[in-house]
């Protein structure tokens, strides 16, 4: 039994972490981190504000290089290469205090973030021949269906910059999915968010997942973690201290003493 | 939309017809003030392509140079005609442009500038240095362009001849360079400035595109050189210094960068204003240093954004925002 599931998961990890560290100085912010991800999975990752989580994203994604360790990529090293490589090869973040092209509209945003779909080189830009504008025209179908899937189409003709802060934090994952990933790092996608739309954006989330998309979720609003996570992992002063079932890390001592709390723990 | 098409060639048929009606009207010399006039449009165009991407180079002067000592080199030296000798000095530029911004796209705000400033000093320097081939201080002479190479009865010596090959060679500038800040690309420099990391994280090359923006405003800005020098038939180190950098970094501001018309509608509107202020000659440097802190105050956005600013309300005009540089 449990030589089958390692079998498993040696086959289907999609992301890989191996001995993964950065330092900022003397400061630790992430330290040998090992971890793995499974294709199709909806992996929660939880920890105390400043124990790492953001900077681990920016590792992955290749706007930090890390001091020490691996990222392996379906099976490939892509450690240090640059973020725009690294989503080219179906691996994109979110940002954490949601980053957009502010004035521009939401329409604009999202046929930019199509930037490595338009199926047309930069002479046959410039050229823009009916050939290229019809293609244009497709992408901007393309991305107008991306904004329906997210719930704000209505939206479209908006500057994004005037956007209420739930639909913001929609268009920062529309444009990420934009470029087609086939796995995606939210960072505190619902952070900010009312529980109507915290609730709206699990289940869109839940969606990605149904579309083989797999998810990396960091979030500190629990029990949206606890209802859409696969596995949780959580760590700590930039170690991992728990991995596992969402129930099981929920009730690990040590993510009880260094970032749920006793009561907290016990609700869940 | 369709109505602003209409309207939009109405005006350009209009500009056309002055622009065309003009030179036979006016002195010799005011029409060599309109030809350097469009000379400092297609800089001061050719200088907002780069900044769309975020970086507000101050080495485009001397890519300005670059392009007029290509040419120098070029027809003078070599004696190849000014036909190709143009295209090629532009190419020359361009590919300045490319070597400088390859260090220059890895520095940001305030480094960027001070590193873009030493990157275009040095480049003069080495015109001054290196007295074979640039000929040190006293520059390099520049041969008078003729229409059919080796037949000088038909040349450009004229003020009203050259005056209509640089409209010739602007609008050409101007299409090529519009076409290109509306098409896609035009669009990913953009998002570049926007949102750097988000741009980068969407699959976007941003060092690439910034190159790129380099690439091809300084080959711009070798053009405006290349009209420049062969106008003059003399150039010299010390017309791409820091001097011009600052009255092409006023046209900017003033006009603004968010269009494509802004710098336009800035060089045009300070160039007459100078014109104008011609008796006052003395007065000009104070009049711009004092225009381009009442347009950032006031008008941060430019010239280019006083119609949606009378529009919008009141208030906003007071909003106090320096966008220099970012
Ligand atoms: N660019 C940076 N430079 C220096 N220190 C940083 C930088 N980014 C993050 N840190 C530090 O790394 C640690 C982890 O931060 P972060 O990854 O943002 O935590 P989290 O996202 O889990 O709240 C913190 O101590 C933070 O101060
Ligand atoms: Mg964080």
């Amino acid at each position: 039994m449990f030589g089958v599931w390692v079998i498993k998961e040696a086959l289907v990890a999609i992301l890989e972490l191996k001995g993964l560290g950065k330092n900022f100085g003397k400061n630790v912010a992430v330290n040998e981190i090992e971890m793995s991800v499974e294709e199709g999975e909806i992996r929660g990752l939880i920890g105390p504000n400043g124990s790492g989580k953001t900077t681990l994203f920016n590792l992955i994604s290749g706007f930090l290089k890390p001091t020490r360790g691996m990222i392996i990529w379906q099976g490939q090293e892509i450690t240090g290469l640059p973020p725009h490589v690294v989503t080219r090869l179906g691996l994109v973040r979110t940002f954490q205090l949601t980053a957009l092209f502010s004035e521009m509209t939401v329409m604009q945003n999202v046929v930019i973030s199509c930037h490595l779909h338009t199926g047309t080189t930069l002479w046959q830009q410039f050229r823009h021949s009916a050939e290229t504008r019809r293609k244009e025209r497709e992408t901007e179908e393309k991305a107008l269906n991306l904004l329906e899937s997210m719930g704000i189409a209505d939206r479209k003709d908006e500057i994004a910059a005037e956007l209420p802060h739930g639909h913001q934090a929609a268009l920062g994952i529309a444009n990420a999915l934009a470029t087609g990933p086939k796995m995606i790092l939210l960072d505190e996608p619902v952070g900010g968010m009312n529980p109507t739309e915290t609730s709206e954006t699990m289940d869109r989330i839940k969606m990605l997942r149904d579309r083989g998309i797999t998810v990396l979720l960091v979030e500190h609003d629990m029990r949206a973690v606890m209802t859409t996570c696969d596995k949780i992992t959580c760590i700590n002063f930039g170690n991992k201290i728990a991995e596992g079932a969402p129930q099981m890390v929920c009730n690990h001592r040590e993510v009880v003493e260094a970032y749920l709390g006793e009561e907290m723990a016990c609700s869940l | 939309m369709q109505k602003n098409n209409v309207n939009r060639s109405v005006w350009l048929t209009i500009l056309a017809i002055i622009m065309v009606v003009a030179p036979f009207t006016i002195s010799g010399y005011k029409v060599d003030f309109l030809t350097m006039l469009m000379v400092n449009v297609i800089l001061a165009v050719s200088f907002r392509l780069i900044t769309t991407t975020g970086g507000w180079s101050l080495a485009h002067v001397p890519m300005m140079g670059a392009g007029a000592y290509a040419t120098a080199l070029i027809s003078g030296k070599l004696g190849i005609p000014f036909w190709f000798s143009m295209p090629l000095a532009g190419l020359a530029a361009g590919l300045t442009g490319l070597a400088i911004s390859y260090p220059l796209v890895r520095t940001k705000d305030f480094s960027f500038f001070v590193a873009s400033f030493a990157a275009g000093e040095a480049i003069r320097l080495c015109w001054i240095r290196f007295k074979v081939p640039f000929g040190g201080h006293r520059g390099l002479g520049v041969p008078i362009p003729e229409l059919i190479p080796g037949v000088p009865a038909l040349d450009f010596a004229e003020a009203i001849p050259y005056y209509f090959l640089t409209l010739v060679v602007t609008i050409i500038c101007l299409s090529l360079m519009y076409r290109l800040d509306n098409s896609r690309i035009g669009d990913s420099m953009k998002a570049v400035q926007s949102q750097e990391a988000l741009a980068k994280s969407v699959g976007i090359n941003a060092d690439g595109y910034k190159m790129l923006a380099f690439f091809i405003g300084s080959f711009f800005a070798g053009i405006a050189g290349v009209l420049l020098a062969h106008r003059l038939w003399a150039i010299e180190p010390h017309q791409f210094g820091f001097t011009t950098t600052l009255y092409l970094l006023v046209w900017v501001v003033f006009g603004g960068s968010h269009t494509f018309a802004g710098p336009i509608i800035g060089v045009v509107v300070l160039t007459i204003l100078g014109e104008v202020l011609q008796p006052l000659a003395d007065w000009v440097p104070m009049v711009y240093g004092i225009i381009i802190i009442l347009t950032l105050i006031f008008l941060p956005d430019g010239l280019e954004s006083l119609p949606s600013r009378l529009g919008s309300s009141a208030g906003k005009i007071w909003k106090i925002r320096i966008s220099f540089g970012d």
